[in-house]
Protein backbone atom coordinates (compact mmCIF):
# COMPACT_ATOMS: atom_id res chain seq x y z
CA UNK A 1 0.00 0.00 0.00
CA UNK A 2 2.69 2.41 0.91
CA UNK A 3 4.40 1.86 -2.62
CA UNK A 4 1.18 2.98 -4.20
CA UNK A 5 1.32 6.12 -2.09
CA UNK A 6 5.18 6.84 -3.11
CA UNK A 7 3.69 6.48 -6.71
CA UNK A 8 1.14 9.06 -6.31
CA UNK A 9 2.35 12.55 -6.46
CA UNK A 10 -0.34 13.87 -4.65
CA UNK A 11 -0.36 11.72 -1.25
CA UNK A 12 3.11 12.56 -1.18
CA UNK A 13 2.31 16.27 -0.73
CA UNK A 14 -0.06 15.60 1.84
CA UNK A 15 2.36 13.35 3.61
CA UNK A 16 -0.06 9.97 3.83
CA UNK A 17 0.91 7.02 5.46
CA UNK A 18 -0.48 3.58 5.52
CA UNK A 19 -0.55 1.66 8.87
CA UNK A 20 -2.00 -2.54 8.92
CA UNK A 21 -3.82 -2.81 11.97
CA UNK A 22 -5.00 -5.57 13.18
CA UNK A 23 -8.49 -4.27 11.90
CA UNK A 24 -7.46 -3.78 8.13
CA UNK A 25 -5.22 -1.12 6.56
CA UNK A 26 -5.88 2.45 7.85
CA UNK A 27 -4.46 5.87 6.60
CA UNK A 28 -2.67 8.17 8.56
CA UNK A 29 -2.41 12.20 7.53
CA UNK A 30 0.03 13.92 10.00
CA UNK A 31 -0.45 17.60 10.70
CA UNK A 32 1.56 20.02 9.19
CA UNK A 33 0.71 24.09 8.85
CA UNK A 34 0.71 23.55 5.04
CA UNK A 35 -2.90 21.95 5.48
CA UNK A 36 -4.24 24.79 7.53
CA UNK A 37 -7.83 26.03 5.98
CA UNK A 38 -9.21 28.47 8.81
CA UNK A 39 -5.93 29.99 10.57
CA UNK A 40 -8.57 31.63 13.23
CA UNK A 41 -10.15 28.03 14.38
CA UNK A 42 -7.46 26.43 13.41
CA UNK A 43 -8.78 23.68 11.09
CA UNK A 44 -7.54 21.62 8.22
CA UNK A 45 -8.86 22.44 5.01
CA UNK A 46 -11.95 20.85 4.13
CA UNK A 47 -10.46 20.17 0.44
CA UNK A 48 -7.47 18.55 2.47
CA UNK A 49 -9.76 16.31 4.37
CA UNK A 50 -11.97 15.35 0.91
CA UNK A 51 -8.57 15.02 -1.03
CA UNK A 52 -8.05 12.31 2.39
CA UNK A 53 -11.23 10.34 2.32
CA UNK A 54 -11.14 10.39 -1.70
CA UNK A 55 -7.39 9.04 -1.32
CA UNK A 56 -8.51 6.29 1.76
CA UNK A 57 -11.45 4.85 -0.54
CA UNK A 58 -9.00 4.53 -3.65
CA UNK A 59 -6.17 2.83 -1.79
CA UNK A 60 -8.81 0.57 -0.29
CA UNK A 61 -10.30 -0.22 -3.23
CA UNK A 62 -6.88 -1.31 -5.13
CA UNK A 63 -5.90 -3.49 -1.96
CA UNK A 64 -9.28 -5.41 -2.77
CA UNK A 65 -9.40 -5.46 -6.17
CA UNK A 66 -5.86 -5.86 -7.73
CA UNK A 67 -6.40 -3.28 -10.14
CA UNK A 68 -3.11 -2.35 -11.33
CA UNK A 69 -4.38 1.30 -11.99
CA UNK A 70 -6.02 3.72 -10.44
CA UNK A 71 -9.75 3.61 -9.69
CA UNK A 72 -11.24 6.62 -11.05
CA UNK A 73 -13.84 8.49 -9.28
CA UNK A 74 -17.18 8.92 -10.95
CA UNK A 75 -19.21 11.07 -7.59
CA UNK A 76 -17.59 11.60 -4.60
CA UNK A 77 -20.01 13.27 -1.40
CA UNK A 78 -18.11 14.51 1.82
CA UNK A 79 -19.79 15.20 4.85
CA UNK A 80 -17.96 17.51 7.76
CA UNK A 81 -19.06 16.38 10.67
CA UNK A 82 -16.73 18.43 13.04
CA UNK A 83 -13.71 21.21 12.35
CA UNK A 84 -10.69 18.67 12.24
CA UNK A 85 -7.98 20.27 14.52
CA UNK A 86 -4.40 20.60 14.13
CA UNK A 87 -3.67 17.07 14.66
CA UNK A 88 -3.32 13.70 13.16
CA UNK A 89 -6.44 12.42 11.46
CA UNK A 90 -6.72 8.84 11.03
CA UNK A 91 -9.62 7.02 8.08
CA UNK A 92 -10.54 3.90 7.06
CA UNK A 93 -12.63 2.73 4.50
CA UNK A 94 -14.82 0.07 3.67
CA UNK A 95 -16.46 -1.06 -0.03
CA UNK A 96 -20.30 -2.21 0.17
CA UNK A 97 -19.82 -3.15 -3.19
CA UNK A 98 -17.06 -4.42 -5.61
CA UNK A 99 -18.95 -4.26 -8.96
CA UNK A 100 -17.28 -5.59 -12.33
CA UNK A 101 -17.51 -1.53 -13.66
CA UNK A 102 -18.37 0.51 -10.87
CA UNK A 103 -17.14 -0.14 -6.68
CA UNK A 104 -18.82 1.75 -3.56
CA UNK A 105 -16.91 2.90 -0.98
CA UNK A 106 -17.16 4.67 2.52
CA UNK A 107 -15.00 6.27 4.42
CA UNK A 108 -14.81 7.62 7.96
CA UNK A 109 -12.23 10.03 9.31
CA UNK A 110 -11.52 10.79 13.10
CA UNK A 111 -8.92 12.46 15.44
CA UNK A 112 -8.98 12.28 18.85
CA UNK A 113 -11.69 8.92 19.23
CA UNK A 114 -13.13 6.33 15.98
CA UNK A 115 -16.33 7.27 17.70
CA UNK A 116 -15.88 10.83 17.25
CA UNK A 117 -15.63 10.95 13.16
CA UNK A 118 -14.67 14.73 11.89
CA UNK A 119 -15.51 13.62 8.29
CA UNK A 120 -17.47 11.23 6.24
CA UNK A 121 -17.10 10.38 2.54
CA UNK A 122 -19.23 8.02 -0.35
CA UNK A 123 -17.56 7.60 -3.23
CA UNK A 124 -18.69 5.63 -6.40
CA UNK A 125 -15.82 4.88 -8.33
CA UNK A 126 -15.14 3.26 -12.02
CA UNK A 127 -13.35 0.05 -12.14
CA UNK A 128 -12.79 -0.29 -15.91
CA UNK B 1 -30.94 57.41 -0.45
CA UNK B 2 -29.67 53.96 -2.62
CA UNK B 3 -31.69 50.48 -2.99
CA UNK B 4 -28.56 48.81 -4.46
CA UNK B 5 -27.21 46.24 -1.91
CA UNK B 6 -24.12 46.36 0.28
CA UNK B 7 -22.01 43.44 0.26
CA UNK B 8 -19.14 43.12 2.71
CA UNK B 9 -16.60 42.27 0.42
CA UNK B 10 -18.21 44.76 -2.05
CA UNK B 11 -14.83 46.85 -2.66
CA UNK B 12 -12.94 43.48 -3.56
CA UNK B 13 -16.03 42.72 -6.53
CA UNK B 14 -14.12 42.36 -10.00
CA UNK B 15 -10.62 40.36 -11.05
CA UNK B 16 -8.66 39.79 -8.54
CA UNK B 17 -7.05 42.11 -6.02
CA UNK B 18 -6.30 40.33 -3.25
CA UNK B 19 -3.95 36.75 -2.87
CA UNK B 20 -6.28 33.96 -1.14
CA UNK B 21 -3.19 32.15 -0.12
CA UNK B 22 -2.20 35.01 2.20
CA UNK B 23 -4.88 33.84 3.94
CA UNK B 24 -5.49 30.18 3.89
CA UNK B 25 -2.18 28.27 3.98
CA UNK B 26 -3.37 25.48 2.05
CA UNK B 27 -4.43 27.53 -0.97
CA UNK B 28 -1.19 28.95 -1.03
CA UNK B 29 0.33 25.56 -0.94
CA UNK B 30 -1.46 24.71 -3.38
CA UNK B 31 -0.86 28.31 -5.60
CA UNK B 32 -4.77 28.87 -6.18
CA UNK B 33 -5.24 32.67 -7.37
CA UNK B 34 -8.37 34.26 -7.48
CA UNK B 35 -9.37 34.87 -10.93
CA UNK B 36 -12.58 37.27 -10.00
CA UNK B 37 -15.36 37.77 -7.26
CA UNK B 38 -18.59 39.58 -7.63
CA UNK B 39 -22.25 39.20 -5.90
CA UNK B 40 -22.27 35.75 -4.74
CA UNK B 41 -19.97 34.33 -6.92
CA UNK B 42 -16.30 33.29 -6.92
CA UNK B 43 -13.86 32.19 -9.44
CA UNK B 44 -10.42 31.00 -8.70
CA UNK B 45 -7.83 28.89 -11.08
CA UNK B 46 -5.40 26.42 -9.80
CA UNK B 47 -2.03 26.23 -11.69
CA UNK B 48 -1.17 23.04 -13.15
CA UNK B 49 1.56 21.34 -11.19
CA UNK B 50 3.19 17.22 -10.91
CA UNK B 51 2.33 17.74 -7.08
CA UNK B 52 -1.04 17.54 -7.93
CA UNK B 53 -1.64 13.97 -10.02
CA UNK B 54 -3.26 11.51 -8.82
CA UNK B 55 -3.33 8.86 -11.71
CA UNK B 56 0.52 8.44 -12.44
CA UNK B 57 0.02 6.45 -16.06
CA UNK B 58 -2.55 9.20 -16.98
CA UNK B 59 -1.02 12.24 -15.39
CA UNK B 60 -4.41 13.44 -14.10
CA UNK B 61 -4.92 16.14 -11.54
CA UNK B 62 -6.02 14.17 -8.29
CA UNK B 63 -10.09 14.88 -7.72
CA UNK B 64 -9.16 15.77 -4.10
CA UNK B 65 -7.40 18.70 -5.42
CA UNK B 66 -9.89 19.69 -7.58
CA UNK B 67 -12.32 19.59 -4.59
CA UNK B 68 -9.98 21.52 -2.47
CA UNK B 69 -10.47 24.21 -5.44
CA UNK B 70 -14.01 24.08 -5.41
CA UNK B 71 -14.34 23.77 -1.42
CA UNK B 72 -12.16 27.56 -1.68
CA UNK B 73 -14.27 28.81 -4.28
CA UNK B 74 -17.90 27.91 -2.95
CA UNK B 75 -16.71 29.43 0.87
CA UNK B 76 -15.81 32.71 -0.55
CA UNK B 77 -18.77 32.74 -3.30
CA UNK B 78 -20.71 32.47 0.57
CA UNK B 79 -18.47 35.44 1.85
CA UNK B 80 -19.37 37.27 -1.37
CA UNK B 81 -23.12 36.97 -0.93
CA UNK B 82 -22.79 38.34 2.63
CA UNK B 83 -23.75 42.23 3.76
CA UNK B 84 -22.13 41.27 6.71
CA UNK B 85 -19.16 38.95 7.19
CA UNK B 86 -20.00 35.61 9.20
CA UNK B 87 -17.62 32.30 9.58
CA UNK B 88 -18.76 29.81 7.27
CA UNK B 89 -18.11 25.80 7.69
CA UNK B 90 -18.71 23.03 4.84
CA UNK B 91 -21.74 21.30 5.74
CA UNK B 92 -21.20 18.85 2.76
CA UNK B 93 -19.93 18.74 -0.54
CA UNK B 94 -21.01 16.48 -3.79
CA UNK B 95 -18.66 16.55 -6.63
CA UNK B 96 -19.17 14.30 -10.13
CA UNK B 97 -16.42 14.07 -12.16
CA UNK B 98 -18.02 14.51 -15.76
CA UNK B 99 -14.78 13.84 -17.73
CA UNK B 100 -10.80 13.48 -16.82
CA UNK B 101 -9.32 17.05 -16.80
CA UNK B 102 -6.33 17.30 -19.62
CA UNK B 103 -2.87 17.18 -18.12
CA UNK B 104 -0.64 20.48 -17.84
CA UNK B 105 -3.41 22.72 -18.00
CA UNK B 106 -4.50 25.13 -15.12
CA UNK B 107 -8.10 24.76 -13.63
CA UNK B 108 -10.86 27.11 -13.20
CA UNK B 109 -13.50 26.61 -10.86
CA UNK B 110 -16.51 29.12 -10.54
CA UNK B 111 -18.88 28.59 -7.68
CA UNK B 112 -22.12 30.37 -7.35
CA UNK B 113 -23.76 30.71 -4.11
CA UNK B 114 -27.85 30.98 -5.04
CA UNK B 115 -29.52 30.85 -1.77
CA UNK B 116 -27.85 32.56 1.61
CA UNK B 117 -30.16 31.52 4.40
CA UNK B 118 -30.07 32.11 8.11
CA UNK B 119 -28.28 29.10 9.03
CA UNK B 120 -27.63 27.43 5.39
CA UNK B 121 -25.94 28.73 2.37
CA UNK B 122 -26.43 26.88 -0.96
CA UNK B 123 -23.74 26.57 -3.65
CA UNK B 124 -23.65 25.30 -7.00
CA UNK B 125 -19.79 25.10 -8.78
CA UNK B 126 -18.39 23.65 -12.17
CA UNK B 127 -14.45 23.42 -12.86
CA UNK B 128 -12.63 23.16 -16.47
CA UNK B 129 -10.22 23.26 -18.02
CA UNK B 130 -10.41 24.77 -21.52
CA UNK B 131 -13.65 25.77 -22.02
CA UNK B 132 -16.45 26.90 -19.19
CA UNK B 133 -18.91 25.30 -21.19
CA UNK B 134 -17.05 22.02 -21.23
CA UNK B 135 -16.63 21.23 -17.41
CA UNK B 136 -15.13 18.58 -15.92
CA UNK B 137 -16.36 18.45 -12.72
CA UNK B 138 -20.04 20.01 -10.79
CA UNK B 139 -20.34 20.17 -7.52
CA UNK B 140 -23.05 21.08 -5.17
CA UNK B 141 -22.68 22.51 -1.89
CA UNK B 142 -24.12 23.27 1.43
CA UNK B 143 -22.82 25.84 4.01
CA UNK B 144 -23.03 26.47 7.59
CA UNK B 145 -23.15 30.43 8.32
CA UNK B 146 -22.52 31.95 11.25
CA UNK B 147 -22.73 30.94 14.99
CA UNK B 148 -20.10 29.71 17.39
CA UNK B 149 -17.54 28.72 14.77
CA UNK B 150 -14.64 30.91 15.15
CA UNK B 151 -15.00 33.73 12.86
CA UNK B 152 -15.13 34.22 9.28
CA UNK B 153 -12.42 32.93 7.44
CA UNK B 154 -12.37 35.75 5.28
CA UNK B 155 -11.89 38.27 7.51
CA UNK B 156 -8.75 38.84 6.55
CA UNK B 157 -9.46 39.63 3.22
CA UNK B 158 -11.41 42.75 3.97
CA UNK B 159 -8.95 44.21 6.18
CA UNK B 160 -6.38 46.00 3.95
CA UNK B 161 -9.49 47.56 1.85
CA UNK B 162 -9.84 49.76 5.42
CA UNK B 163 -13.09 48.09 6.79
CA UNK B 164 -13.50 46.02 9.70
CA UNK B 165 -12.62 42.16 9.57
Amino acid sequence: MNRLVAAIPYARLLGIDVEETRDGPECVLPFHGDLIGNTRLPAIHGGVIGSFLELTAILRLVAESGLDSVPRPISVTIDYLRSAGPRETRARGEIFKLGRRIAHVRVIAWQDARDRPVAAANGKFLMA
Amino acid sequence: MSTERQYALGALFGPARFDIGQFTPYAGRLRMRVVEVGPGFAILALPYDEDLVGDPQRKVVFGGAVTALIDQASGLAVACAMDALLAIATIDLRVDYLRAAAPGREIVARADCYKLGHNVAFVRATAWDTDPHDPFASCLGTFMVGAGIGGSPFGGVKRPEGGQP
